[in-house]
């Protein structure tokens, strides 16, 4: 029967053998897996303030962005191609805030370098490689 | 209760039930807002919604585990805390903080990012206050005539938890990085660390309420916290799917999160195990309900409703949508909210000296809340089931989705309301315990056991 001491090496030995291969891949995936896939090289200046203001307007708070965030507000990881960029320009700069279908969006009042930077940063996004995700909508149907 | 320093856990206990009321109120704004009626859109628009019920959750989780090792670690270490004065200043500090944050997502303060929504420069406080904590919890132990096994897992857990937050608090400009450390908090919080906390507070449940031997649970708990680890560490892999990460996730992720739910199967089986191994049963008959919901919703919410979607052909769909909201919800009120519950229950007959063990208030409190939270789960597979269907395989845009999920909506309303019932029956029970006294100072917790024929 197992003993409390081998209980422990069990949990200790365990933990430190899985926690060095997630630090290993982790390592791979920084240095290699994300940059080949986000291409850090196109963030611009303007992308990064699409970014910032993705952040600071908590976006996150109602749509989401490679399937994370909440889920009032339509996913936007392919919205560059879905929609275009003067779709999201007319979006962002709505005057009395976006309204669709009823559902309302946070009125903000973006300068028209912010809107460049929010449509920059979606473009970024559009090209990012997400294994496959979001997946294109098919419906079912026999041959 | 042992000793005069441990009547600190109230505040904490206090403020966690505080905490999950206005939690709910900002599910309810957010349940109508799917319906249609935003009536608040001007004031409390959804992204503020979303943000405070969130972190109001993840502060009363957190407050919960605070009062629960103020209340454990003296009593394991078998003395006084080291200084009930810091302790009093650390609960006021971390609770105006708390206000600060809620407050700040009102005027539109935030950091941007789910489960951590709280803003940087607030970051700096949370962490001095964390570090108040645990220095007052590590010094109360190491000074203390014993140092147990569970005293240590629920110390290493609220230790890790802490150094976890780090990594959350640096900026990263590539969204995708970003995404991926956020992982590394809030992943190996909920199915790493937590899980040891989880896993200390259990044991020391059991260890009072079943009077098994303590070298055994304690064996099992190493075995439970080791199978979390070996599961939950690379398991995060379950998140780097689709976020920028490498292929390699897939499989891996795949493999090692389908073996969450086994950690959270040993819980189970460990606390039911050990509830019918008891020799003794200790009279009070709430706090071992709620101990050994835990064991069991845990498994079911976190566990078998994490593992329904974490298969990446499945997740490929499900991802982003209010599937994982079905299981977001289960998997918080099983394994943490009913833990701190249970703690609750355990130890306010304990600090008061009013022994109310089993009255009617709180039976209903309990059966109340979780039949309406297994309502609320059913709901959010429904709407969620609905969205996956309709946006991602049928292709309607999100709004045209939306309109048809807003019947959904209203039962989880309905569902809600059962829950919030049951909540509301829990913290009425709760303030009829009143305050903790000083004549509940006993030199022996274990009194009330009863002797029963095995």
């Amino acid at each position: 029967m197992l003993s409390k001491k081998q209980a422990k090496t069990f949990f200790l030995g365990g933990t430190a053998l899985f926690f060095l291969i997630f630090l290993a891949l982790s390592i791979h995936s920084l240095k290699v897996g994300i940059p080949e896939n986000t291409h850090p090289e196109k963030m611009t200046e303007q992308v990064e303030l699409g970014r910032y203001l993705w952040d600071k307007n908590n976006c996150m708070g109602c749509h989401t962005i490679m399937g994370e965030g909440a889920y009032y507000a339509p996913e936007l990881t392919r919205v560059y191609s879905r929609k275009g960029p003067d779709y999201i320009k007319a979006v962002l700069t709505a005057p009395d805030g976006w309204q669709p279908r009823g559902r309302k969006m946070v009125k903000y009042n973006f300068s028209d370098e912010e809107v460049e930077g929010l449509i920059a940063f979606f473009q970024w996004m559009n090209e990012a490689y997400l294994n496959g995700f979001p997946p294109k909508p098919q419906l079912y149907r026999p041959e | 209760m042992k000793f005069r320093s441990q009547k600190i856990a109230y505040n904490f206990f206090a403020l966690s039930m505080l905490l999950i009321l206005l939690q709910i109120t900002y599910g309810f704004i957010m349940a109508f807002a799917h319906m249609g009626y935003d009536g608040l859109h001007e004031w409390i628009p959804f992204n503020t919604a979303t943000a405070t019920h969130k972190n109001l959750l993840v502060v009363w989780i957190l407050s919960g585990f605070m009062g629960a090792a103020y209340y454990i670690i003296p009593d394991e270490a078998d003395r006084e805390l080291v200084s009930p004065f810091w302790a009093k200043i650390q609960f006021w500090t971390f609770a105006i903080v708390g206000v600060i944050a809620v407050a700040g997502f009102h005027m539109g303060w935030f950091e941007g990012r789910k489960f951590l929504e709280i803003p940087r420069p607030l970051d700096y406080l949370v962490a001095l206050n964390v570090v108040l904590f645990l220095v007052l919890i590590l010094f109360t132990l190491l000074k203390g005539k014993k140092q147990t096994t569970t005293a240590w897992v629920l110390s290493m857990g609220l230790v890790f938890a802490a150094l976890l937050y780090l990594p959350g608090m640096i900026y990263f400009e590539n969204l995708a990085v970003d995404s991926f450390f956020r992982w590394w908090v809030v992943h190996l919080w909920v199915e790493g660390v937590w899980e040891l906390i989880m896993g200390g507070i259990l044991s020391y449940l059991l260890i009072r309420l079943t009077g098994v031997d303590r070298e055994v649970i304690e064996k099992w708990l190493y075995v439970i916290v080791g199978l979390t680890f070996l599961s939950g560490i690379l398991g995060t892999g379950h998140h780097y799917y689709y976020t920028g990460g490498p292929d390699y996730w897939l499989m891996i992720g795949g493999i090692f999160s389908s073996l969450e739910p086994l950690a959270f199967l040993g819980m189970t089986a460990f606390a039911v195990q050990m509830y019918r191994k008891g020799n003794k049963k200790h009279p009070n008959k709430l706090a071992l309900f709620w101990t050994l919901n835990t064991a069991i919703l845990s498994f079911l919410g976190a566990g078998l409703l994490g593992l329904a979607h974490t298969l990446p052909q499945v997740n490929l769909y499900t991802h982003g949508t209010l599937v994982t909201a079905m299981h977001g919800h289960l998997a918080f009120w099983g394994a943490y909210g009913s833990l701190v519950f249970a703690i609750i229950s355990y130890a306010m007959p304990q600090m008061t000296g009013r022994k109310i063990y089993d009255n009617q208030i709180g039976n209903l409190a309990f059966w109340i809340t979780n039949i309406g939270m297994l309502g609320m789960t059913t709901a959010f597979a429904a709407a969620g089931v609905s969205q996956v269907t309709l946006e991602r395989i049928a292709g309607y845009e999100y709004m045209e989705a939306a309109k048809v999920m807003q019947p959904h909506f209203f039962v989880l309303i309905i569902a809600a309301t059962v829950f919030t019932t049951g909540i509301c029956l829990y913290i009425w029970n709760f303030i009829k315990f009143g305050k903790p006294v000083d004549e509940a100072i006993r030199t022996e917790d274990d009194s009330a056991f009863q002797a029963v024929t095995a």
